[in-house]
């Protein structure tokens, strides 16, 4: 309890003082995170709403897939990542390995699946409602795909969201690509796992609760501006 | 502009999953006109329009329009029992239609709030918490602002009360007044004699008759119309 209650202290402390290190690595954080749930989101909402829309061969096979794919195992894309970005790699002439452009890559990697999955599923369900409408108005694809999306943005939106919440808290992956570099690569998650790890249990904490009222002021701030909660349906 | 009527159907079977909803079944559609579908539950009704307007394909028979059937499709329009109201305000609701054909927006918006004015509702209201009245008359709405050539109603009155009925057939009566042709489903004997120009009654899948209104009211022909006119059950 005792490290419990010097890390809340050390954390108001780190705040009220502004303490430049904890700026950088929030930021940086942020920057991370954002980035790759805008380019997860990009790929993956078009994705979600091309596999609810279309029907091909293989089409349950590859939603099975995709949703197998949400629990990827973000030590093994760090991995993957990693080879692909080393020197000895196919892609190591970018020199990517140890930037934020690689914790970026990885964490798009690991958020795509889970945008795609929670979307596919949400326009899924719009679909089957809107089915016979949207064929009886002699729709084009692409007009049922962006009229999904837009219709069914309030459930993308928590896709999104879930997205950020899990690349936000994600470690594994971006401490093998980014090496917990001290002002090149450093964020709050690998930052808490070196001070665990060093036994300084009380900054850890202190990190971890930034952490978390960092994600929580995403949260509202998206669904503030969204207004998820204020035109409800009644 | 060509006419997309008289619609030739031949032979024309729907089947679901084994079953056989529909058929086969052999008629014109001509280019004018107001068609009453009536028929006990479970008869075809509605799988005869989705069949016509495309949203049913045939396993056997044909059905061949004046023109292209893909030309065809965009000077038709549907209303179903259950309205699709979308996730939008009233406004875009109706609207939609012509934003999806490519029309200028603000034209379309312009149409729109006309449509919007006609029915009574409230442009910027959320569409999902209409009445169901209110709900079927968008639904109406947002067909007619195409200035469809064959419009397509399943049953579009039911569980609806007096007034919203009286305000959803002057809506049909001018649509029909302007030159659209309608198709229309009911299981309201007293609607189908205030609207109809000519019935066509079906039972298990098949046209057991069609006559002009009057003709079908007061000299049935056939012993199945018979029964559900007098309220039997009929099956």
């Amino acid at each position: 309890m005792n490290d419990i209650w010097r890390g809340v202290v050390e954390a108001v402390q780190l705040i009220i003082s502004l303490d430049p290190d904890l700026i950088e690595i929030s930021l940086r954080s942020l920057q991370v995170s954002i980035t790759a749930v805008i380019i997860a989101a990009t790929i993956g909402l078009p994705l979600g709403a091309w596999l609810a829309v279309n029907r091909f061969r293989f089409r349950r096979t590859t939603i099975a897939v995709l949703n197998a794919l949400m629990g990827l195992p973000p030590v093994v894309v760090g991995l993957f990542v990693y080879i692909l970005l080393s020197r000895s790699g196919p892609f190591g002439v970018l020199g990517l390995l140890y930037t934020p452009t690689a914790m970026i890559i990885a964490q798009v990697i690991i958020v795509t699946p889970l945008i795609a999955s929670i979307a596919h599923q949400a326009i899924r369900d719009l679909w089957t409602e809107y089915h016979d409408l949207l064929i009886s108005l002699n729709t084009s694809r692409r007009q049922r795909m962006r009229t999904l999306i837009w219709d069914a943005r309030r459930a993308l939106l928590t896709a999104a969201l879930a997205g950020f919440g899990r690349a936000i808290g994600e470690v594994g992956a971006i401490m093998i690509v980014g090496g917990n570099i001290d002002h090149v690569s450093r964020v709050l998650t690998t930052a808490i796992a070196l001070e665990t790890g060093k036994g300084d249990f009380a900054l850890a904490i202190g990190l971890g609760l930034v952490l978390i009222g960092l994600a929580i002021a995403v949260n509202v701030t998206i669904h503030s501006i969204s207004q998820t909660e204020r035109t409800g349906l009644w | 502009m060509t006419s997309i009527l008289p619609l030739k159907i031949t032979e024309a079977v729907v089947r679901k999953r084994g079953k056989r909803l529909l058929g086969p079944v052999t008629h014109v559609i001509e280019a004018s006109g107001f068609t009453i579908v009536m028929g006990p539950n479970g008869s075809g009704k509605t799988t005869f329009l989705r069949m016509m307007h495309g949203l049913e394909t045939p396993r056997q028979g044909s059905l061949v329009w004046n023109i292209d059937e893909r030309d065809a499709r965009k000077h038709q329009a549907f209303v179903f029992q259950t309205p699709i109201i979308m996730r939008r305000t009233v406004l875009q609701n109706i609207a939609y239609p012509l934003l999806v054909g490519r029309h200028d927006k603000k034209q379309a918006r312009e149409t729109a709030l006309d449509w919007i004015g006609k029915i009574g509702l409230v442009a910027d209201r959320n569409a999902q918490v209409l009445s169901g009245g209110e709900r079927q008359k968008l639904a109406i709405a947002r067909a007619l602002i195409v200035q469809p050539e064959v419009l397509f109603l399943d049953e579009p009155t039911t569980n609806l009360d007096g007034r919203s009925i009286r305000e959803i057939e002057d809506l049909l009566r001018e649509a029909f007044q302007n030159g659209t042709r309608i198709i229309m489903t009911t299981h309201d004997i007293g609607q189908a004699q205030r609207l109809a120009g000519d019935v066509m009654f079906l039972n298990r899948g098949q046209i057991c008759e069609r006559a002009p209104a009057d003709d079908f009211f007061n000299a049935t022909a056939s012993e199945e119309a018979r029964a559900f006119l007098r309220g039997d059950i009929v099956e």
